[in-house]
This record gives C-alpha cells, sequence and structure tokens, in this order.
C-alpha cells in the first residue's frame, strides 16, 4: 500500500509504485480534474502541486510524489470558494473548451505563490510548456496578470498550507 | 442551477442512476439495465425542445452541443430572451440521441444560426401557449399582457398576474411548432448581445466539469487499442505470453481490430505494450517531398462553379498576366485531450458516453457495427477537449463499443498521443492554382483558379453507415466511398470581377484519411487568393488595401476590410518588398461566400538569418449580423487567430511510406506563449437586423494569407508552401 496526503487528507492506495501519479488521483481518488492529454510530460494538462511546485503527474511515479504534500486543482478552491487563480481565469473568461486549463491555473498558482509581480515575459515562459489548441492564450495571460494582482491584494497565493 | 454541468445536474439529465462514491469528482453510473427502444423527439413538438418544472425552471434540450464555443450559452441567451424567464434558471441538456432532437451534428458555425433559430421559434411558440394559459386564467386579451421573468401580469395592474410554473408547471405544451410565432424584435433584446460569463466555466475553472475522459461506469474495464503498424496492416498474429505478468489483462481481437482491458488503466497501458503483434505492413504512402504532385495525379471528378465570360481572353489580352501555386499540407485537429469513450454494449442495447459531434449519427453509425436496432442504443454526448471538426472522438466511440461487446463488461477506452496524432482524420492538404490579369489601371480583367482537394468529410452516419469508424475497418468494414466534400469553400472569392473561372478536381481518394478541421478547405483557398490578391497588388503597383476595396461591391464586406485598415492605422502604400525586419499583410473573406465578413490587418517580425516568423499584432473587423455574446464571439476570433497562425507557421502532418511520423508534440508541434502576438485587437461591426451568421470558423480563413503578405512586405520573399519558413 502507498500512503500519500491528496488536499490535506491521507489515503491508502493498492498501485505498483511505478504507476503515474495521475491515474491514481482521477481512478482512485476520483479526482478528474487533472487531466490526460499525453502521457509524455510534453502538454500539461496533468499537472498538479507536489510541495508547492507544478509537476506533471503523468509522467510522475506514485510512489515519488507520496514523498509531499500533493494539491490538485480541486484542492485550491470551489466554484462558491475559488482560489484568487481560478477567480482571475474566470473574471477573464480565459477558457473555450478548457481542458488545457487544469494545467494552465496549476502552473499560474505556483507561479503566483513565489513571484507575486510576475512579468508578462516570466508569464510566458512559465507557460510555454503547457499547450492549448483552442489558441485562449491572450486570455490566460491576461489572468495569469489579474491573478497575481488578486494573490497580492488578498496577501494569498500559496495553496498548499 | 448555474452551473452547467454539475455532477448532479449531468446525472438528473442524463437519466440514469447514480451511484454513491463519496470520494469521487468523476461519475459513476451503474451499468444500464437494457434500455427500452426510443425514439429521438420530434423537432415539430414545443415538449421536445423545452420543459417548465413545477417550481418554474426550465429545462432546454438541444441537439446541438457544446465543443467549447460558448454555444451553450449564446443558445441560453436565445431561449431566455425570447421565452421571458431568468438566464439563470435554465438548465441545458444537449446531444442526447434519447432526448434532444435531431437538430444535424454541430459542425460548419452553424449552431447559433440554424440551431438558435430553431429554438429562437421552439421558445417563441412556448411563449405565446403561455399567454394563452395566461389571458384565460387572468381574464384578459392576450394584447394587454406583458410578460417579466417568467411572470404574466395584465398591463397597469398590480395584483392580476400568474406565473409559468402556475400556468403550465410540470405539465407538457402538447403544441406544434408553427414556425409562425411572433418572434421579439431586436430593439426589444435585452438578454442577447450582453456578454453573459459563459455558464460552465466555474466547473471548469474549479476541476468539477465532467468530460468524456472522467465518466466512470460500475464494473467497467480500461481498454487500449493496439494499433496497426501502418496504415492498412493486416494482423498476422498476436502473442499475449508477457499479458500473465500484467494484472487481469486480457486480449480482444475481431478481424484486425486488436485491443486489451484491464481493471486498472495504468495495467491496460502495460498490456498494450506487452503484447507482441505482427502486422503484414504495406507502403501505401507517397513521398512527402513531392506529395502535391501526387495529390494532382489522383483521378478526380472536376467541378466548375463559376464559369463567367471568356477567362482565357480576358487574361490573354491583360495588360499585365500573373500566376501562381500554393501548397497547404496536411494537418492535424491536434485536441488536447486525445480522444476518449465509455460503452456499455450489451446484447439487445447499447449506452455509449462520447465527445462525438453527431450524437444521433454516431447512434446509426454504431448500431450497424454493433448489429443492434438504432433505437436500441443511446449515445450520450459529454463533452471532450476542443476537437475544431472530426478528431478521434466518433472513432474512440466505436473501439470502446466494439471493446465492450467483446468484453461483456463496460469499457473504457483512453486513445494515447501516439493514436490521436497518428489515427485522427486529417486536415486536407491542397494545391490551388491561380492566374489573373491586370488592365492598364490594374484592375482585375479575368481570374482562373483551380484546386485539388481531396475529401473533407468522411464522418460516421448517414449513407456511410459504420465503415468510416476506424474500428469498423480493422473488423473488415470497407471505406465507404463518399463524393469529395468541401474542398471548394471559399475557392471563389468575393472580388467583383469580369471574368471568373473555378474549377475543383474533387480528388477520389487521399493518401491518408481525411476529414473535415476547422473551416474545410475555406483556410486553404483563402490563404491562395489572398496571398493571390496581394501579389496581383504588388504587380499592379497599389496599395493592398486599396487595390481590395476597388474590387469589392457589398458594403458590408467595404465596412469589415475599412475597419481593420483603421484599427491597424494602416497606413497606404505599396508593399515594400524590400529587406526589412518588420512588415504588414492585409486579408479579408467573406466566410462560404455568404457567411461571416472578416478582415485582418497583421505585423510581424521577420528574422532572415534565423529563418525566424513571429506575428506580433492582428487586428481583425469581424461582422457576424446579429451578435448574441460578443464576449463569446471576440473569444472564437482570438481562437482562431491564434490557431491559424500555429497553422500557417509551424504545421505539417509527417509521414513515411508507411505511416504518419508525427506522433507527439514534439513531432507536431503548436503555437506557444513565447510565439503569441503581443496584441488581438477586434472591432465588432454589429447588425441586429441581420440574422447571426456563424462565427466558430470564419476568422481562421484570412490569417493565413495576411501573414504571407507580411512576410513578402517586410522581405520580399513570396512564400506560397503553408507552413510558410523562410
Amino acid at each position: 500500500m502507498i500512503k500519500l496526503v491528496v488536499n490535506g487528507t491521507p489515503h491508502e492506495i493498492g498501485a505498483a509504485p511505478d504507476t503515474p501519479l495521475l491515474y491514481v488521483l482521477r481512478n482512485d481518488l476520483g479526482l478528474t480534474g487533472p487531466k490526460f492529454g499525453c502521457g509524455l510530460g510534453q502538454c500539461g494538462a496533468c499537472m498538479v502541486h507536489v510541495d508547492g511546485v507544478a509537476v506533471r503527474s503523468c509522467t510522475t511515479p506514485v510512489s515519488s510524489a507520496a514523498r509531499g504534500a500533493i494539491t490538485t486543482i480541486e484542492g485550491l478552491g470551489t466554484p462558491d470558494k475559488p482560489h484568487p487563480v481560478q477567480q482571475a481565469f474566470i473574471e477573464e473568461q480565459a477558457a473555450q473548451c478548457a481542458y488545457c486549463i487544469n494545467g494552465m491555473i496549476m502552473a499560474t498558482a505556483a507561479l503566483v505563490a513565489r513571484n507575486k509581480q510576475p512579468t508578462r515575459e516570466q508569464i510566458r515562459s512559465t507557460l510555454n510548456a503547457n499547450l492549448c489548441r483552442c489558441g485562449t492564450h491572450m486570455r490566460i495571460v491576461r489572468a495569469v496578470e489579474k491573478a497575481a494582482a488578486l494573490s497580492l491584494a488578498q496577501g494569498s497565493g500559496g495553496d498548499d498550507d | 442551477m448555474t452551473s452547467d454541468l454539475s455532477r448532479r445536474e449531468f446525472v438528473e439529465k442524463s437519466g440514469l442512476l447514480v451511484i454513491g462514491f463519496a470520494m469521487s469528482r468523476s461519475l459513476r453510473f451503474a451499468p444500464g439495465e437494457a434500455k427500452s427502444a426510443v425514439l429521438p423527439p420530434a423537432a415539430n413538438q414545443v415538449d421536445s425542445w423545452l420543459t417548465v418544472a413545477a417550481d418554474g425552471s426550465v429545462t432546454v434540450f438541444s441537439g446541438k452541443v457544446e465543443l467549447g464555443t460558448g454555444v451553450s450559452t449564446a443558445l441560453r441567451q436565445i431561449v431566455a430572451e425570447e421565452l421571458d424567464v431568468p438566464f439563470e434558471r435554465i438548465a441545458w441538456v444537449q446531444g442526447d440521441s434519447d432526448r434532444t432532437v435531431d437538430q444535424g451534428s454541430t459542425v460548419g458555425s452553424q449552431t447559433v444560426k440554424r440551431g438558435g433559430a430553431q429554438l429562437r421559434q421552439a421558445a417563441a411558440e412556448a411563449r405565446a401557449a403561455l399567454l394563452e394559459l395566461a389571458s384565460a386564467k387572468l381574464g384578459a386579451p392576450v394584447d394587454n399582457l406583458v410578460v417579466a421573468n417568467a411572470v404574466v401580469s395584465v398591463r397597469g395592474t398590480n395584483d392580476r398576474h400568474v406565473t409559468y410554473a402556475e400556468l403550465i408547471g410540470g405539465k407538457r405544451f402538447e403544441r406544434t411548432v408553427s414556425g409562425k410565432a411572433k418572434v421579439k424584435a431586436p430593439s426589444e433584446y435585452k438578454v442577447v448581445g450582453k456578454p453573459m460569463p459563459r455558464v460552465e466555466l466555474p466547473a471548469k475553472m474549479t476541476g468539477r466539469h465532467v468530460y468524456v475522459h472522467d465518466v466512470r461506469v460500475d464494473g467497467m474495464l480500461h481498454g487500449r487499442v493496439i494499433r496497426p503498424a501502418s496504415i492498412g496492416a493486416k494482423l498476422l498474429s498476436v502473442d499475449d505470453s508477457a499479458l500473465r505478468g500484467v494484472r487481469g489483462a486480457r486480449v480482444l481481437r475481431k478481424a484486425d481490430f486488436l485491443g486489451v482491458v484491464a481493471e486498472r488503466e495504468e495495467d491496460a497501458i502495460k498490456a498494450a505494450k506487452a503484447v507482441k503483434a505482427t502486422w503484414s505492413e504495406s507502403q501505401t504512402l507517397p513521398d512527402q517531398q513531392t506529395l502535391h504532385d501526387t495529390l494532382m495525379r489522383i483521378p478526380a471528378t472536376d467541378r466548375v462553379s463559376t464559369d463567367s465570360g471568356d477567362v482565357p481572353a480576358s487574361i490573354s489580352r491583360a495588360a499585365k498576366k500573373v500566376s501562381a501555386r500554393y501548397r497547404w499540407p496536411f494537418q492535424m485537429h491536434a485536441s488536447i485531450g486525445a480522444s476518449c469513450a465509455v460503452a456499455d454494449v450489451k446484447r439487445d442495447s447499447a449506452t455509449i458516453w462520447s465527445s462525438t459531434q453527431g450524437a444521433h449519427a454516431l447512434k446509426g453509425a454504431l448500431a450497424s457495427f454493433l448489429g443492434l436496432a438504432p433505437e436500441s442504443v443511446h449515445v450520450v454526448w459529454t463533452e471532450g477537449s476542443g476537437c475544431y471538426g472530426h478528431n478521434g472522438s466518433d472513432d474512440a466511440a466505436a473501439d470502446a463499443a466494439l471493446m465492450s461487446q467483446l468484453a461483456g463488461t463496460p469499457v473504457r477506452v483512453q486513445w494515447s498521443r501516439a493514436d490521436e496524432h497518428g489515427w485522427e482524420p486529417k486536415g486536407v492538404a491542397m494545391v490551388m492554382d491561380v492566374s489573373a490579369g491586370l488592365d492598364e489601371s490594374g484592375k482585375i480583367t479575368g481570374w482562373d483558379y483551380a484546386v485539388w482537394t481531396p475529401t473533407h468529410s468522411s464522418r460516421p452516419g448517414g449513407g456511410a453507415g459504420s465503415a468510416n469508424l476506424l474500428a469498423a475497418q480493422l473488423a473488415g468494414a470497407v471505406p465507404a466511398s463518399r463524393p469529395s466534400l468541401g474542398g471548394d469553400r471559399n475557392s471563389r472569392h468575393t472580388y467583383a470581377i469580369p471574368s471568373t473561372r473555378v474549377v475543383a478536381h474533387l480528388l477520389e481518394s487521399a493518401p491518408v484519411r481525411t476529414s473535415s478541421f476547422r473551416g474545410l478547405g475555406s483556410p486553404q483557398n483563402s490563404f491562395a487568393n489572398e496571398s493571390f490578391m496581394d501579389e496581383l497588388a504588388v504587380a499592379a503597383n497599389v496599395d493592398p488595401v486599396e487595390f481590395r476595396l476597388r474590387h469589392l461591391t457589398d458594403p458590408r464586406a467595404i465596412a469589415v476590410v475599412r475597419a481593420a485598415a483603421k484599427l491597424a492605422n494602416w497606413q497606404p502604400r505599396v508593399s515594400h518588398a524590400t529587406s526589412s525586419t518588420k512588415g504588414r499583410g492585409f486579408g479579408f473573406v467573406q466566410y462560404e461566400g455568404t457567411e461571416a465578413y472578416v478582415a485582418a490587418a497583421v505585423d510581424v517580425d521577420v528574422d532572415e538569418s534565423a529563418h525566424s516568423v513571429r506575428v506580433t499584432r492582428v487586428c481583425v473587423a469581424h461582422d457576424c449580423g446579429l451578435i448574441v455574446n460578443p464576449n463569446g464571439l471576440k473569444n472564437q476570433i482570438e481562437g482562431n487567430v491564434i490557431q491559424a497562425i500555429s497553422r500557417t507557421l509551424k504545421e505539417q502532418v509527417s509521414f513515411d511510406h508507411a505511416r504518419v511520423t508525427s506522433l507527439d508534440w514534439r513531432a507536431y508541434d503548436i503555437l506557444r506563449f513565447n510565439e503569441i502576438p503581443e496584441s488581438i485587437e477586434i472591432e465588432l461591426i454589429d447588425h441586429p437586423e441581420a440574422p447571426s451568421v456563424g462565427a466558430g470558423e470564419a476568422t481562421s480563413s484570412p490569417i493565413p494569407g495576411a501573414i504571407a503578405n507580411a512576410i513578402f512586405d517586410a522581405t520580399g520573399k513570396r512564400l506560397r508552401d503553408v507552413p510558410l519558413r523562410l
């Protein structure tokens, strides 16, 4: 059995240690916010936080992720009480199909937790390995800028406490 | 009920039993009992389109579905407006083959135009029925009644009113949609035209939205398909001895279809890798370097869509003659989520959860594939990753259906990235030839256009039955021969030219499977037409915007061209055609010749030594008639701009003689954040008096030519092969 803590809740999972974290989250824990996009670590749709760092759960073995505190997009906020980053994405209407948005939000939350005032260049470079096919990039960049401002205003931005 | 597809609502609307799973964010369904035969609702009945519950909430049943473009919000606005109910009290059921009207597939930028018009009529009819009921109840003529927020009142009174819920809550309308119910005048609109926030975004932004990838059925196995080693390969033998090391995994086979199932998803992936399959391979693909020459030799049916005046004479007698050939490669829909489906196939019935664009068409195709009566097959559309046309969604549904039938249990099939990149139907490679003449004054005298195009439509269903589904082909079906469709879209431009000939060579086959991708042939043909207009403007020594205006007569076309030029602060001049690091180009298209008008000015930065092009600024003017939701519309325009830049500068499918070789995001890369423009500026031109036409595709068409023109403006190099490479 593998013990892991996800969104503050401890779990014991009967999966092989090399199982990608993504499948444990989605299939054992029913946390389907992280998405399967490529299974290759190339697109970012599967991002989660491990100890506050955005990682690609499709290529992260559950055994190594289990050593840290795992946060998924469900753990950031809810429709009624969204995290500032989620709030900013909603306000900017920064999605179309939104399949990629899990990764965009998780990457952004990790960014603004460390850098309260990221430049546009820093935002682009942070998201450069996250792919969006609908072409919502302009709105996503605006949403990240708003997220940073909201986080700064609320003195928040960390999500793993 | 504002969250579009909360789990609870999804389950309620799906009419399926939910099994408690306390921690689950996903949906769990009990395996459905054998369903009784159901016919889809009739389009001419109000009850097929909407219901008013006892609590006054309204549920709309839409055959058109949300592909990520915001239509479920825009269509709600139309219903809220016409029915006079609060926007947030409308719940939505979409794409359910048992419960929604067959409005045709969600394709071709037709959802607001056609689907919206149908819903508007149904809502107007329902409102008329409610007014008649209220008239009887309140004892006042209909003309004396007013409606607001689902409450009917006698004009000028405070106490004589009745709610929709009191009038019909929980009961049926039993009324035909006559098509004659009075609809509101656009001047009365309060909800249509407003930038309503997308209904499902809070759920999407918090990981609660249910995609087809998130559907779970009790007793479900995870399936993976083992793809042939090459296109058309036959399965010679299977060695599954290595499967013994993988928990609960087993092989499923029917003819050349080979798959594995396991209880755990990671085990299914391991099993698919462990099975050793031997295939008879064949080399069916042409040399990629000479693909377009190959296309031009494929037998074709020629269709002349326009032949006015004496084209050969008008060009041969012209003061100047110009001709050019343009080429476009195979491209991918490249959905971020690889396709997925869940199927529960029983002896006499089946339920399939799919992100198909056409639940009803897929239902017919799967019924014939599974050997079931169509009425016994239930397709439950569930949102997928954005598709932009015919991606792997339908094929994944057939994979899941076949594997469920073979396994005797519900099966979920998740395609790998290589499955999607390698086997999704491809956007179409085309060749476009143009010749034209110019007179002394710089007017075009004649225009001769030819396009070579494989089909842009190989969807399942209809006359094709199941034969266009990959699983059916692997199981022995012969792909349906369908007339080449869509390749001549926008082959005829909108400019007024005395003599014009347009011929489409509709190819009878293609080296790879092709189907609908955003705009069908329009981006390709518009790339050729708009590049060529620029070549002519240079030859005529005229500013490219002015040159277009000289050949346009439609006031709405002229208006968008002027608006885009103004937005970009376009300075009239002949294209520089000199070595420079900056350039700007222009493009204009009226989509399909009858739909949205779009003009775009594009700025580029080029670095010839690094062979790099970056689009830095795009200014778009857009007229699609009545605007339903300006924010959603801008989102679509921005998305088309970014995707079109990506397609124009970066994308082409690679293949060797046997198979597609661009199987991941490194081999088939799309535009990234470091490559997006600094700004996309949009001017929406609203025409409330004109019917809404689609906006989901139109802007993809003028962008490719505008980029090529901007590169020419900067460098003097005329790039005619997409992806444009310096």
